[in-house]
């Protein structure tokens, strides 16, 4: 017993002795953004290279671990929502600076959170706190106490703060202060930023050492794809966020300590058929489209497995639903993605007068089942995957059309003119909570996509659907959320108003001499530690 | 340079042929997709390998050679028509007329081509067949790529007007539409012709360069362009040399039809 303790005592030893060795790397980490930021304004961010600057430089009160995809406290020590759901009351922590040595008060709490909901500023993050009409009353009772009322009870409250970056009310140097692991220290435009560790950052390692190890961060900005790989390659970066599946079989094969498959992603490719009732297309194929059983044949008659592993190569999973198993919570598991089966596909066609005659599908009035498909140009796995679902209806004698159009054009047809008939496009999702959906799914909302902006709601089921949403979003056990998102989900499953296709991967590349590396699926899915990442010693010193 | 003027017409009519016949050479169907062997290597049934989706390559390469070299000198048909009618129009009107046309034809220019052609796409009807989509798309080339010719042509217009011979047709009581198809069109030939010639290249990288942007020809028919898509893979190190036969046939067609040229047609 003495000697397994001493062997246990050891091990601790040399995995402390590790961490210490790789905490002294510092050094400079690199990598690349597609774009450059369009503002540090925290609030304002609504682009990617943004919410890249915002995760690394910002401190918020409270974060989601992006591996436990639980809260953990950060600015906040302790939060309490209290009113119904529409009072959040934080306990601050003590004696933080912001990166400019500015004090860290509950002021400073009140007066981001009064910028957030000024309808003047148009915070894209503020919106989600925008639940219903009136002002957001804050109150400040001690230097590290303070609570915010919103005018209505918002779902799941305390998780958007993951998104709120705390500004300085007094720093000259405005929104530049930070209370992150690094701030920007230089910003060529159009070439590259520069991040540096702050050395006001509250954090600490188990040793006492502070954090962030790295000493700096370069940010080049660079769009082209092909380019940032070679640059991985010859070492020049040392991680591409998210990589092509094409990307990753080559790393596979070459450096496979490189690759990481994170698992599922958040993320959905999904079809639809166009259901507004004023659109420009014949009424016959309105008929077919508003057909359940038509929409479940379509389903049925798409071979999702083979989508994953031929359009995807492997490195996506059949979809049944908006919420993908990455979303541990959410996720419905009894929900199966419909199975390929082209024969209950034809039954369910003929339930509503459809009939193969040579190989052509005709409907009750013999109209030949065709449609076309948009997506949007230079995507190859959409591409591949309308080829494919081509050759996959032409199995029960339906003619699909595949267009292919610039996005602006793609967009003004589904959002404006609706000048089109089934549409293929995917969902990126930042969000694990089905509040963020809301405008998707009530048949009210602007991306209600099938058939946006309903006054009244068209079905018996999307009025349905818009109780069970509006039922979780005022209810704030998620048990019942949870129970009432589950439903939402099922008639999803049942209705397909959206044809959901494949989950694709979580895929990224990551250079060997990066330490503290466990990618995950949810954005930012490599640096979502970045404060706790190290380099090797080696290429620590030779980037000093 | 005569053997290599022989050996380009040779080539594009070997190459001509064989998409004529596509029919009866090719050993599988362009789109079907062979599920079981995506991205395969050539093997007897599939002499160039399979695409992404498991398409045979050979037989695409068919088809996309039939798309694109055949439809790609009617569009420089077309443009050159347009040309010699706005080019003659103009040489033949002179004074404030040409200055009218010739200024059409410089704004025509100016265009930016590969927006107009995508505006221009993005308003056709969504239903139509591969087939329909493939042939308006080389229309548009068509109607859009006459106005750099028809400068060429209103040039040489002028100085046919000014020629003695025309003078002397003009002098022998010869006038009108008997002056133009007599004693103008038949010199114009040589301009038009290597006009027309020239147009055909331009007009199958104009394509192929719509098909890398994913607006060219409608899936599943292919042409050069969507073939040639298979090499965006390459930068990842997954390109091998089967799929390099789409760029090495372009490219011996772009360089054969410029080799058909003689030296005097060049310098028309």
């Amino acid at each position: 017993m003495r000697r397994r303790l001493a062997c246990f005592l050891f091990l601790i030893f040399i995995a402390l002795n590790a961490t210490a060795v790789m905490a002294q790397s510092g050094g400079e980490l690199r990598f690349c953004l597609h774009s450059e930021p369009k503002t540090f304004n925290p609030l304002l961010m609504a682009d990617d290279a943004s919410e890249t600057i915002r995760y690394m430089t910002g401190g918020v009160l409270m974060r989601l671990n992006r591996l436990t995809q639980q809260l953990e406290p950060e600015l906040a020590t302790s939060w309490k929502i209290s009113n119904g759901g529409t009072t959040i009351s934080f306990k601050l922590r003590e004696g933080l600076v912001f990166s400019d040595g500015t004090p860290f008060t509950a002021e400073d709490v009140a007066y981001t959170v009064q910028q957030l909901m000024d309808p003047n500023l148009h915070s894209p993050t503020g919106d989600a706190f925008r639940s219903g009409e009136g002002k957001v009353q804050i109150a400040v009772s001690s230097k590290n106490r303070v609570s915010a009322t919103f005018p209505a009870p918002i779902a799941g409250l305390d998780k958007l703060f993951d998104q709120v970056a705390i500004m300085s009310a007094k720093s000259p140097q405005k929104e530049m202060a930070v209370l992150g692991p690094f701030y920007v220290a230089e910003n060529k435009a159009g070439s590259y930023l520069l991040l540096k560790h702050n050395p006001n950052y509250w954090k600490h390692d188990a040793r006492g050492r502070q954090l962030p190890y790295l000493d700096s961060v370069r940010l080049d900005i660079q769009q082209n794809r092909d380019l940032e790989m070679l640059r991985l390659k010859r070492g020049e970066i040392d991680f591409v966020n998210a990589i092509d599946a094409e990307y990753f079989d080559q790393l596979m094969s070459e450096k496979a300590s490189m690759a990481y498959d994170a698992g599922v992603s958040l993320d959905s490719e999904f079809m639809w058929f166009n259901q507004v009732p004023t659109s420009p297309i014949t009424a016959y194929k309105k008929t077919w489209f508003t057909s359940t059983n038509f929409r479940r044949a379509i389903s049925e008659a798409i071979n999702r497995q083979d989508l994953a592993r031929i359009a995807f190569r492997g490195h996506a999973r059949p979809a049944a639903g908006p919420i993908s198993p990455a979303n541990q919570f959410w996720f419905n598991a009894k929900l199966q993605a419909h199975p390929f089966d082209q024969k209950s596909a034809l039954e369910r066609l003929s339930q509503d007068g459809f009939r193969l005659q040579n190989g052509v599908l005709r409907d009750r009035d013999g109209h030949a089942v065709e449609f076309s498909i948009v997506t949007n140009s230079g995507n190859k796995y959409r591409e591949r995957m309308a080829t494919m679902m081509q050759q996959d209806l032409s199995g029960i004698g339906i003619k699909l059309n595949i267009v292919t159009l610039d996005f602006p054009s793609l967009i003004e047809r589904i959002t404006r003119t609706f000048d089109y008939e089934a549409c293929l496009l995917g969902l990126v999702n930042n969000d694990l909570d089905p509040d963020s959906q809301m405008n998707v799914w009530l048949s009210s909302g602007d991306s209600h996509q099938w058939n946006p902006n309903q006054k009244t709601p068209a079905t018996a089921w999307e009025a349905e659907i818009d109780k069970l949403m509006r039922a979780q979003a005022s209810n704030l056990d998620s048990r019942k959320r949870k129970e009432y998102f589950d439903k939402v989900q099922e008639i999803a499953w049942q209705q397909e108003p959206f044809i959901y296709l494949v989950s694709k991967d979580a895929l990224a590349a990551v250079s060997p001499a990066l330490k503290n590396v466990h990618p995950v699926v949810l954005r930012p899915q490599v640096y979502w530690n970045i404060d706790q990442m190290s380099l090797s010693s080696e290429v620590a010193k030779n980037r000093q | 340079m005569r053997w290599a003027r022989a050996v380009a017409i040779v080539f594009l009519v070997v190459l001509s042929g064989a998409c004529l016949l596509a029919d009866f050479l090719a050993p599988a169907s362009y789109a079907h997709q062979f599920r079981d062997e995506p991205s395969a290597a050539p093997s007897r049934q599939h002499l160039l390998g399979t695409d992404d989706l498991g398409r045979d390559r050979f037989s695409r390469v068919l088809y996309g050679t039939r798309v694109s070299l055949l439809l790609a000198p009617a569009a420089a048909l077309l443009a050159s028509l347009l040309a010699a009618f706005v080019g003659a129009s103009a040489g033949l009107a002179g004074g404030w007329v040409e200055r009218c046309i010739m200024a059409a034809t410089d704004l025509f220019l100016s265009l930016p081509w590969l927006f107009l052609l995508i505006t221009v796409r993005a308003l056709l009807p969504l239903n139509l067949s591969p087939i329909a989509s493939v042939m308006i798309t080389f229309a548009l080339l068509g109607c859009l790529g006459w106005a750099a010719a028809a400068r060429v042509i209103c040039a040489d217009m002028q100085t046919l007007c000014r020629s003695d011979f025309v003078l002397l047709a003009r002098a022998s009581g010869s006038s009108g539409f008997r002056l133009l198809w007599r004693h103008m069109v038949p010199n114009l030939k040589p301009v038009l012709y290597a006009q027309f010639w020239i147009s055909i290249p331009v007009f199958i990288l104009t394509e192929a360069n719509l098909g890398i942007l994913g607006l060219g020809v409608a899936e599943p028919l292919p042409s050069w362009g969507s073939l040639l898509r298979e090499l965006e893979s390459f930068s990842t190190g997954s390109g091998h040399a089967w799929q390099f036969v789409p760029l090495v046939l372009l490219i011996a067609v772009v360089s054969s039809f410029h080799l058909v040229l003689t030296k005097e047609e060049l310098t028309a």
